[in-house]
């Protein structure tokens, strides 16, 4: 689903550049649930902007879904990860003025769908993640748990291949981060590739792989308990 | 094109502009307050226009008047100080050379007399006039006709009094029309009262009587005071007025650079200057106006470009879940056209409304100040074209604002 082969990213910071990510290579499987795990500034989230073609590498090959990712515009960007990515953010990312519901059913929108017929479909997601009765507030009307469940929802509705979660536990306290650990697990046990990016071990252990980056190299790659489980 | 019918763009218009109210409110208010502006000024210039057209309303303004003084330089053996008059012999040498200029010319006799009614009297101008005087000067009448060829061919002794002058010699029931005043101890029949010109008026109260009349009672022979010249349409009456004073000239031995042997005031120069002042105002009108629905547009493109500095998250958002940077650009172009329009639209609603006001306020009754200020539909069309037009340039600059930073930039903020 994802391979990456010697994937090189800096940043310019006034003339020197600061180099990120230094040769990673990573292949994922379809339906894997694989964690990403590093301190700040080991370069994960630069790998998840990569994979999630929020930001573009400078040197090494990426296919996503065996397509070969090169000198994209935005507007292929735009709809590849319409089609094969869904999102996850630590802050959630919610558009503020949009209830639960109409936030869900964005992706739809920019997807060409009907008005009527996404609503329907966006209804069905909130509902899978629990969140049927809330469907008409407001963000701001949410707990963090309830609204890091809508993101997961919105990121779900257009069934992507891959989603990609940064952090999604960040924001909130442990009971949440369990709930929300079970949803990432329920989408993965129905075939979905999850990619989480994590600095907790404990969110990291209830994935089923996980890989340690440091300073923008992968340090180790292994299978977890719960993989050996299965 | 599609996107422009599709109810879902206009939903998602609808949400960021509700989001918001106050910058909405203010985004309209700068645009609306040009347009207004621009209504009110153009519909106030044009009843100021309409205004003077009222007050020269009853006067050919195309207008000479010519007569004479004394000569300030000898000439042909003559004096200098010498006085003549004008005479018939001059009216039919006009008449023949300029033909093709000479709408209308009045020749007039005119003097101070009193003038009797059984007990009542007053002292009036008494004129000896042409029934042609009525076209260049229009008299409004209330009761009975003005002179007409038959009393001048008839030297009839018949007048016209004003209104006034009916008032102050007749008694209150007394029907005036066939009654019989006394001018200069000669009694004249009425005919005609004329309402007193609430416009521009060379005459006041006048008994006019038959030009012919006048010649003999008065002993003038072929003598005339003075004359009205009324030119066609498209003359350039500056420049007839001097050819005629060339002519009148010769005709009476004057040096042609005399400036002091004729007087003569032209009414089409006099007018000409108040239109110019009506064209400069129109101008100045057109310019604030549009100045100030520029200034307008700008400040819808300034505050989107704030709204989209403001909402670059949200842009990040929507690029992050699959929106193209063309739908981006849509959406904010299309909301700057969405916000000028309708100000646009509430702005010709107003100066409509105010226009309204103050032709009520201003432009009622005789004394009128502006009279039916009104603006013409191709122009509000235009300004309103412009503003639309004006309205999609500036919402480019945020538009192309919004798809130039990376979305990884814009979700970082």
């Amino acid at each position: 689903m994802i391979k990456i082969e010697k994937l090189h990213k800096s940043y310019p910071i006034g003339k020197d550049a600061l180099h990120v990510l230094k040769g990673i290579n990573l292949h994922i499987k379809e339906g894997e649930f694989v964690s990403i795990m590093g301190s700040s500034g080991s370069g994960k989230s630069t790998l998840l902007n990569i994979v999630g073609l929020l930001d573009e590498h400078d040197e090494g090959d990426y296919f996503l879904n065996g397509q070969l990712i090169k000198n994209l515009n935005e507007k292929k960007a735009a709809i590849l990860r319409n089609k094969f990515l869904g999102f996850v953010f630590q802050s959630f990312n919610l558009i503020s003025y949009k209830t639960a519901l109409e936030n869900v059913a964005l992706p739809l929108y920019y997807k060409g769908m009907k008005r009527k017929e996404r609503l329907i479909v966006a209804m069905d997601y909130l509902d899978k993640v629990g969140l049927k009765d809330w469907a008409n507030h407001l963000p701001n009307e949410l707990s963090g748990g309830q609204k890091q469940r809508v993101a997961i929802a919105r990121a779900l509705v257009t069934k992507p291949k891959v989603v990609l979660a940064d952090e999604p536990t960040g924001a909130l306290d442990s009971t949440t981060s369990d709930a929300v650990m079970d949803l990432l697990k329920d989408i993965n046990n129905e075939g979905m590739t999850v990619f989480v990016i994590t600095h907790e071990e404990e969110i990291a252990a209830q994935t089923s792989r996980i890989v340690r980056l440091k300073d923008g190299v992968i340090i180790s790659d292994e299978l977890t308990k719960v993989a050996k489980a299965i | 094109m599609k996107f422009l019918f599709d109810s879902d763009t206009w939903q998602e218009i609808y949400g960021s502009i509700r989001k918001n109210k106050i910058r909405t409110l203010i985004t309209i208010i700068g645009v609306l307050w040009g347009i207004f502006l621009l209504i009110v000024l153009l519909g106030a210039a044009r009843g100021m226009e309409n205004g003077f057209n009222k007050l020269f309303g009853n006067f050919a303004t195309n207008s000479v008047f010519v007569w004479t003084q004394s000569t300030d330089i000898p000439f042909k053996g003559f004096q200098k100080g010498r006085r003549f008059n004008l005479n018939t012999n001059d009216i039919k040498a006009l008449k023949s050379e300029y033909s093709k200029e000479i709408k209308f010319l009045a020749p007039r006799n005119q003097t101070n007399n009193l003038v009797i009614h059984n007990f009542k009297s007053g002292n009036f101008k008494v004129s000896g006039d042409y029934p042609v005087l009525d076209k260049i000067q229009k008299k409004k009448l209330i009761y009975g006709r003005f002179l007409n060829v038959n009393d001048i061919i008839s030297n009839s002794k018949v007048t016209a009094i004003s209104e006034d002058m009916y008032k102050q010699l007749f008694d209150k029931d007394v029907f005036p029309i066939g009654e019989y005043i006394k001018i200069n101890a000669i009694n004249y029949k009425v005919i005609g009262i004329y309402e007193p010109s609430n416009t521009i008026d060379i005459d006041g109260d006048t008994a006019y009587i038959p030009f012919t009349t006048f010649k003999k009672v008065y002993n003038k022979a072929n003598k005339i005071d003075w004359m009205m010249i009324t030119a066609h349409e498209g003359t350039d009456i500056t420049q007839m007025e001097k050819d005629i004073l060339r002519t009148l000239k010769s005709l009476h031995k004057v040096h042609p650079d005399d400036k002091r042997a004729f007087g003569s005031a032209n009414l089409g120069e006099n007018i000409g200057k108040i239109t110019g002042f009506l064209i400069g105002m129109q101008f100045l009108t057109w310019f604030v106006g549009l100045a100030t629905l520029i200034a307008g547009v700008f400040a819808i493109g300034n505050i989107l470009l704030i709204t989209v500095k403001e909402r670059t998250k949200e842009i990040g958002i929507r690029r992050a879940i699959g929106a193209t940077p063309k739908s981006i650009r849509q959406q904010v172009i299309l909301e700057s056209v969405f916000l000028t329009t309708i100000a646009g639209m509430l702005g010709v609603v107003f100066g409509a409304l105010v226009l309204f006001f103050i032709d009520r306020a201003l432009g009622v009754g005789p004394d009128a100040v502006l009279i039916n200020p009104t603006v013409n539909i191709p122009i509000i069309m235009i300004a309103f074209v412009t503003l639309v037009v004006l309205g999609t340039l500036i919402g480019i600059i945020p538009a192309h604002m919004a798809t130039v930073v990376k979305p990884i930039e814009a979700l970082r903020e």
